[in-house]
């Protein structure tokens, strides 16, 4: 079996455990490549239907090309797609650095939606190559009541056996990607052909490597203006993923705070 | 295109780093990555910034021990996975917490490993938890080990000392079966025998790390053994039903016929089911997530096991196993816990802690339970049937998690199964002073479940009523089972989810079956929407089942509408109802089928009563009742 079809086939397995175990679930949907393989991976999985909402946590600050991309294949693709607004900056921790505290929206709005939608579980498409505290997750990940991460205690995940317990108002984070790096994600989307949105590809010596809100995200120098050069790219890239993810690199801890409280 | 980035690659070979805490594990990993040349730019700033801020010299592990705790108390948590390559191969490495509190931890990361490299520290020598560790490894099923010798340049690079941890770390590896690959001398912190040959130690002319981790072999592929393909759900849609699943050994086609365990039932694959793709898949196996449709529809539901049936596998009730423990509390004689085996789960209890195993010199000593971090020989006992294999034959379908509470807290690998003694024999005995047959002949027919399955307003109850009233007026043992009225009572705890209406009809298919054993003839009148929980309660009913499709429009059940339920499922008052928001399944081959749309009430009575003489009837009505 090649690898990509190995980390297609468990990703497929960890979706399918999830709808089978958890009644009200939820996929988050960055507008990301990510996240777009997440999804065609879970038509994969259920046969051409994604069978539980996908949820857009907007801060009404995505690049145009992103929301053009949302609205499109919202309707292209199927999706029973739910796109609240996250609560205002002043909403967040007042401690948080400042490029945190608009990644911290996130965290409320997702915070909200656990609330209104009633869920139990939340799939998310992080991967651990992204960075050092998401290298640490588990496939399925519990969160206390106040949503947080108890990266201390986590719980044993051993031979495709996951936690499933959920006390009522906690949740379970659910990682299908956590196995896949950066350069995996692009060799997949080249062979499935999946879209993304164009602000990946070089436009006059730039382009996005990691996608996110306006103002804290900011393009690397690059001539790839396609799959195959950013492949290319990514193989002799010495420059860290989230580079140009500005809440990152606030402070040596920055993405840990937001991560234990709540940051996907 | 450079042939590195091809589509089709083989899989990063995944190796896991344990050993004793402060052995060198993360720094070890961390030489590594520098070594080939696998850390982003500005890393190794960033590094020696946070050692020194942290008043310490350079620390090649704050690469990996990335949270604050495990930076400020200079300890490995929970496992990172990184990615690394050489000229031969990609690599995943994991880097597995040494300390015994993180045991959980180190299970976690070991189990995705094809290999190990045991890290062990030149001056302390091997420890209680490098046993551990190395206990665990072998339980794991890891066979593929390679020993470092860390910290080398802290016993200045001696020889002897070398040997000295060489011949007791092999000593232990021995006891497990275990020949190590390599034991190398290191000092991961000075770069010695990582990726170059060290000068410090001339007298090793061994591998290095890199030609170590070079020399693992890939676990082999499943695909050439016996088939098991466990179950993990069913997705039904209007014109189909599929099962899906992972295929974690063997291989199979379309056409192929497959047995379902337990039972043993046979069925053919008709199709593999995909989404997006040119062609049809016609074969699958080992490793692939596959959904088949099946050529008949037969009882199946998550945790069955798809076999070919070439090889048995163990089903019974009792399971012996060697545990590894990582609750809380101990494990203790008595306890009720999950047991999980691929997909099935089941309800068992500790029947014995037959004896727990000391790992630092393999001896035994009985006990009534099982530590924290212990291993044991443990006795389960269940009320489902499990089906297992061997660990030693089939590992993946050979070993299992113990939850409590949806928590996972051990691993067990399968020595055997067995079927509980007298279970079987315990229903004969009971029934022994009255025999079925005896019955029979006393009430001129056989005790037996007549089902009936259709919408609500199809006309169940009315016919099963009408049924009752004719056949006890002619001296039949004759009882009705209503859905509604269970509900009241015997289901009062159900709602209308797809998992609460299959534990609604199997409740109702054990109670019809109580009734049968007593010689009765049982209506059951049910709405019992899903074609696989009408399958359970047949074979519930062990043969004496007679399934009617009490059939009508949807159109004509609205306008009869005789308890007003259509029309607050029109309203949205009522959720998933059956006809409206939720599905029904048509029986694909009933025993009877009653269209209400074109037959009366006596018309449908008339048709089931002849269905129920030919099947259950021994000896014509002899007497006459009539209420009083």
């Amino acid at each position: 079996m090649q690898d990509l079809d190995w980390l297609e086939a468990q990703s497929i397995y960890i979706l399918r455990e999830a709808k089978s175990r958890i009644e009200r679930l939820a996929m988050l949907w960055s507008l990301g490549k990510d996240s777009n393989v997440m999804i065609w991976l879970a038509k994969k999985a259920f046969l051409g239907q994604v069978p539980f909402p996908v949820m857009h946590l907007d801060t009404g600050l995505e690049f145009p090309e992103t929301y053009a991309f949302r609205d499109r294949y919202a309707k292209e693709w199927g999706l029973n797609m739910i796109a609240d607004d996250c609560p205002p900056i002043e909403a967040t921790d007042p401690t948080l650095p400042p490029n945190s505290r608009i990644a911290a929206r996130k965290t409320l709005g997702l915070a909200e939606a656990l609330k209104k939608y009633e869920l139990q579980g939340i799939i998310a498409g992080i991967r651990r190559d992204e960075q050092a505290t998401r290298a640490k997750e588990r496939y399925f990940s519990p969160r206390g009541l106040d949503g947080a991460w108890d990266f201390r205690d986590q719980p044993p995940e051993f031979w495709d056996q996951y936690h499933f317990d959920l006390p009522p108002g906690a949740h379970l984070r659910i990682h299908p990607l956590l196995h896949w790096t950066e350069v995996d994600i692009w060799r997949y989307i080249r062979r499935e052909k999946i879209p993304v949105v164009p602000l990946y590809f070089a436009r006059e010596g730039k382009r996005f490597r990691s996608l996110g809100e306006i103002g804290i995200t900011f393009p690397i120098v690059s001539e790839a203006a396609n799959i195959d050069e950013i492949i290319v790219e990514l193989e002799h890239t010495r420059e860290p993923e989230r580079a140009g993810r500005a809440m990152d690199h606030d402070s040596e801890d920055a993405f840990e705070r937001l991560r234990v409280a709540g940051y996907m | 295109m450079d042939n590195r980035l091809a589509d089709n690659l083989v899989r990063a070979l995944p190796i896991v780093v344990v050993g004793h805490v402060d052995h060198g594990k993360s720094t070890l990993i961390g030489r590594v990555l520098h070594d080939t040349g696998s850390l982003p730019d500005g890393k190794v700033e960033q590094l020696r910034a946070v050692s020194q801020k942290r008043g310490l010299e350079f620390e090649w592990s704050f690469l990996l021990d990335a949270l604050q705790i495990e930076r400020d108390q200079g300890i490995t948590v929970d496992i990172t996975q990184t990615w690394f390559r050489t000229a031969l191969r990609r690599y995943v490495v994991i880097d597995a917490p040494g300390h015994t509190e993180f045991l959980k931890n180190m299970v976690t990361g070991a189990a995705k490993a094809d290999a190990a490299l045991l890290v062990v520290d030149a001056a302390q020598g091997v420890t209680e938890q490098t046993r551990r560790h190395t206990y665990l490894l072998h339980l794991l099923g890891i066979g593929q080990v390679a020993v470092v010798v860390n910290k080398m340049d802290a016993v200045g690079y001696d020889h002897g000392q070398f040997w000295s941890v060489a011949e007791d770390i092999t000593g232990y590896l021995t006891e497990l079966g275990i020949v190590p690959t390599a034991i190398v001398p290191i000092s991961a912190k000075q770069g010695d025998n990582i990726s170059t040959r060290s000068a410090a130690m001339g007298w090793y002319q061994g591998p290095t790390v890199l030609e170590v981790l070079d020399g693992f072999a890939p676990k082999p592929t499943a695909s050439e053994q016996s088939l098991r393909l466990p179950v993990q759900d069913l997705y039904r849609t209007e014109e189909k039903r599929v099962v899906v699943g992972r295929i974690e050994s063997g291989r199979l086609r379309v056409g192929d016929t497959i047995r379902i365990l337990p039972g043993g039932r046979s069925v053919r694959v008709a199709a593999i089911e995909t989404w997006n793709r040119d062609t049809p898949q016609i074969a699958a196996a080992a490793g692939e997530s596959v959904a088949l449709r099946l050529d008949e529809e037969v009882f199946i539901e998550r945790g069955s096991m798809i076999t070919s049936g070439d090889t048995p596998m163990y089903e019974g009730q009792k399971l012996r196993a060697r545990v590894f423990w990582l609750g809380r509390e101990p494990l203790a004689e008595g306890q009720r816990l999950k047991l999980r085996l691929a997909t099935a789960e089941h309800e068992v209890v500790v029947d014995a802690v037959e004896r727990v195993i000391d790992v630092a010199d393999f001896g035994h000593r009985s006990a009534a339970q099982v530590e924290r971090n212990g291993v044991a020989e443990v006795v389960f006992r269940s009320r489902s049937t499990i089906v297992a294999d061997s660990f030693a034959n089939l590992p993946t379908t050979g070993r299992g998690v113990l939850a409590v509470d949806g928590r996972v807290s051990g691993g067990f690998i399968v020595d055997s199964v067995e079927p509980l003694a007298g279970r079987s024999s315990n229903t004969t005995q009971v029934a022994a002073s009255v025999t079925v047959d005896e019955r029979a002949l006393v009430n001129g027919h056989r005790g037996g479940v007549i089902w009936l399955t259709g919408l609500s307003g199809a006309g169940k109850s009315t016919i099963a009523m009408a049924a009752q009233r004719r056949l006890f007026e002619a001296g039949r043992q004759v009882v009705v089972l209503d859905g509604d009225n269970l509900r009241h009572g015997l289901n009062g705890d159900l709602g209308f989810t797809p998992e609460d209406r299959k534990e609604n009809v199997r409740r109702a298919a054990e109670v019809a079956r109580l009734f049968a054993d007593a010689g009765s003839l049982v209506f059951v009148s049910l709405i019992s929407p899903y074609v696989a929980d009408r399958e359970g309660a047949r074979q519930i009913a062990g043969g004496r089942f007679l399934e009617v499709f009490v059939r009508a429009d949807v159109a004509t059940c609205q306008a009869r509408d005789p308890k007003g339920l259509y029309a607050k499922a029109a309203t949205g008052e009522i959720k998933q109802f059956t006809g409206v928001s939720a599905d029904y399944e048509r029986p694909a081959a009933p025993d009877l089928v009653l269209d209400t749309d074109a037959l009366t009430v006596e018309g449908s009575t008339d048709r089931l009563l002849a269905a129920i003489e030919a099947t259950f009837v021994t000896r014509a009505a002899t007497a006459t009742r009539t209420a009083a």
